[in-house]
């Protein structure tokens, strides 16, 4: 297949050092394993997620995202913009959404950003990586490349909320989502039938604000992953990751548990199934060692 | 009661409904719920609303302006979407509620001690500085959001993570002395103060 280019909106939580890293880690050496060409949207800024509501009104909030757009719109002209965390990817969907369907905001925005010289049309389109691998790659050429299948590892799809609602992934319900499904199966491991928490919500940041009504969520999540047989749940977004891999240790506490569920990134599977190593895979970032994928990438 | 506040309550009177639909993001669907209760039931955080969606949209409707706005029920939204892709109407409800928490904030009269409201100031604040999450000052703003005695509390219990996310390297002391920026704040502190500016001028009470 021939090389494929975006424009590339990575976001907060994948630098260096940042609590995604790893992801950012895996997601490189996937993408150079599929000739993937992410081009960075030059000095990007955050988009505020969903939580910065209480200091941002809805048009400073709007022009974060429009600030991205305008910039890779400049810089990165005729590529789609690709975002790999579902906030990220979320919060620049519904900013272009918003301003397309209303000009008064559009002239607005525009305004604001031309404070810093800069305009924005909002005509790129916008993407999460996921949908590019679907969709631009599809699961037979992803398959193509597999080295080492996942033989004998069983995963829980955990798809989260913000990368399946309210936009979702072409072609898939809200309710029951398959592609994580069969991203799993497409890289040889068994993924679980019917885990019934696929699609619930870990509590987003207000894990950080709300801790013991989102670890009652998320320990919820985790135990459905064990009744289903897991060995380890894979998730497309980092707050989900994160928070269903921290706090193990507060919900074994609380709750008489005994979790220790791995948690790893659609990414990481792949590039350890396309026979990138431990690093490439981002793997010395998980917290809840992923131990069956450490063996296979180290054969 | 903060005069921005008097001041709505003095030019809408009695029509909270109205008030809502001029001034609250989204608040123009309000009137178009049905009163169904799929948002309610959809929640994750359900049960722990005071006043779940559904409700709060026939609060508005009847007039019921102080126990909407100073409810801590919105502050309990995850962003989880399930209301929205759910409602019959389809309302954007996470939005509607993100649309009151703010309105109720920007008017001075949202619960002071709700944890999220406060974590979702400290979140806005700590990215506006530098343009990009400082997720290491975030996290202990976090902690010490309600006091130095519960500060020190809550860094212990959180220590082992802490130190799991250091030696993952997921978390730097880097971040204390500088850390991810982008390289034209300014520029992009510009946009936003406009854009204040911009939306001050539509919502007469905001930004006072």
């Amino acid at each position: 297949m021939a090389k494929k280019s975006y424009s590339f909106y990575p976001g907060c939580s994948s630098q260096k050092a940042a609590s995604a890293s790893n992801y950012m880690v895996s997601v490189d050496s996937m993408c150079k394993t599929l000739d993937i060409e992410l081009n960075e949207i030059p000095d990007w800024n955050c988009c505020s997620a969903s939580i910065g509501y209480a200091g941002g009104g809805e048009l400073p909030r709007l022009a974060l995202s429009a600030r991205n757009m305008a910039i890779s719109e400049q810089v990165n002209p005729g590529q789609d913009i690709v975002a790999t965390c579902a906030a990220c990817w979320l919060a620049t969907k519904e900013t272009q959404e918003r301003l397309h369907d209303d000009s008064k905001l559009m002239a607005e925005t525009n305004e604001a950003l031309a404070t810093a010289g800069l305009k924005v049309e909002g005509n790129q389109k916008i993407r999460h990586m996921v949908e590019v691998l679907i969709e631009d790659l599809g699961y037979e050429e992803l398959g193509k490349h597999v080295k080492k299948p996942l033989d004998g590892i069983k995963i829980a799809g955990y798809v989260g909320c913000q990368t399946n609602r309210p936009f979702g992934i072409d072609g898939e319900s809200y309710e029951n989502p398959k592609y994580l499904d069969k991203l799993v199966e497409t890289m040889g491991a068994e993924p679980v039938e019917n885990y019934d928490k696929k699609v619930s919500c870990c509590g987003g940041a207000l894990a950080f604000s709300e801790p013991e009504k989102s670890q009652a969520l998320i320990k919820d999540i985790i135990e459905s992953a064990y009744d289903g047989g897991a060995d380890m749940i894979v998730t497309p977004c980092p707050v989900c990751q994160m928070n269903v891999e921290v706090y193990q240790d507060h919900i074994n506490q609380k709750y008489k548990t005994n979790f220790k569920m791995p948690v790893v990134y659609y990414s990481t599977l792949m590039s350890v199934a396309y026979g990138g190593s431990g690093k490439d895979a981002g793997l010395d970032g998980q917290i809840i060692k992923a131990k069956q994928l450490e063996e296979i990438a180290s054969k | 009661m903060t005069d921005a506040n008097q001041q709505m309550v003095e030019q809408y009177r009695n029509n909270f409904l109205r008030e809502v639909e001029d001034n609250v993001e989204e608040g123009e669907w309000v009137k178009m719920c049905m009163q169904c209760g799929v948002c309610s039931g959809s929640c994750p955080l359900g049960p722990h609303w005071d006043h779940p969606p559904q409700e709060l949209f026939m609060m508005i409707r009847a007039g019921k302006r102080d126990e909407v706005l100073q409810s801590s029920s919105m502050w309990m939204c995850t962003s989880c979407y399930n209301c929205i892709v759910r409602c019959p109407r389809e309302l954007p409800i996470t939005h509607i509620m993100h649309g009151l928490a703010h309105y109720a904030k920007r008017l001075g009269i949202a619960p002071k001690n709700q944890p999220t409201h406060k974590f979702a100031q400290l979140f806005w604040n700590n990215l506006v500085k530098t343009g990009r999450v400082n997720e290491l000052r975030l996290g202990l703003s976090l902690y010490f959001m309600n006091g130095f005695g519960e500060g020190i509390k809550t860094s212990l219990k959180m220590q082992k993570i802490g130190l799991g996310m250091l030696m993952t390297k997921r978390l730097t002391p880097m971040e204390l002395i500088g850390g991810h920026k982008c390289k034209d704040a300014r520029g992009l502190q510009a946009i936003l103060k406009k854009a204040e500016e911009l939306e001050a001028a539509r919502i007469p009470a905001a930004g006072k």
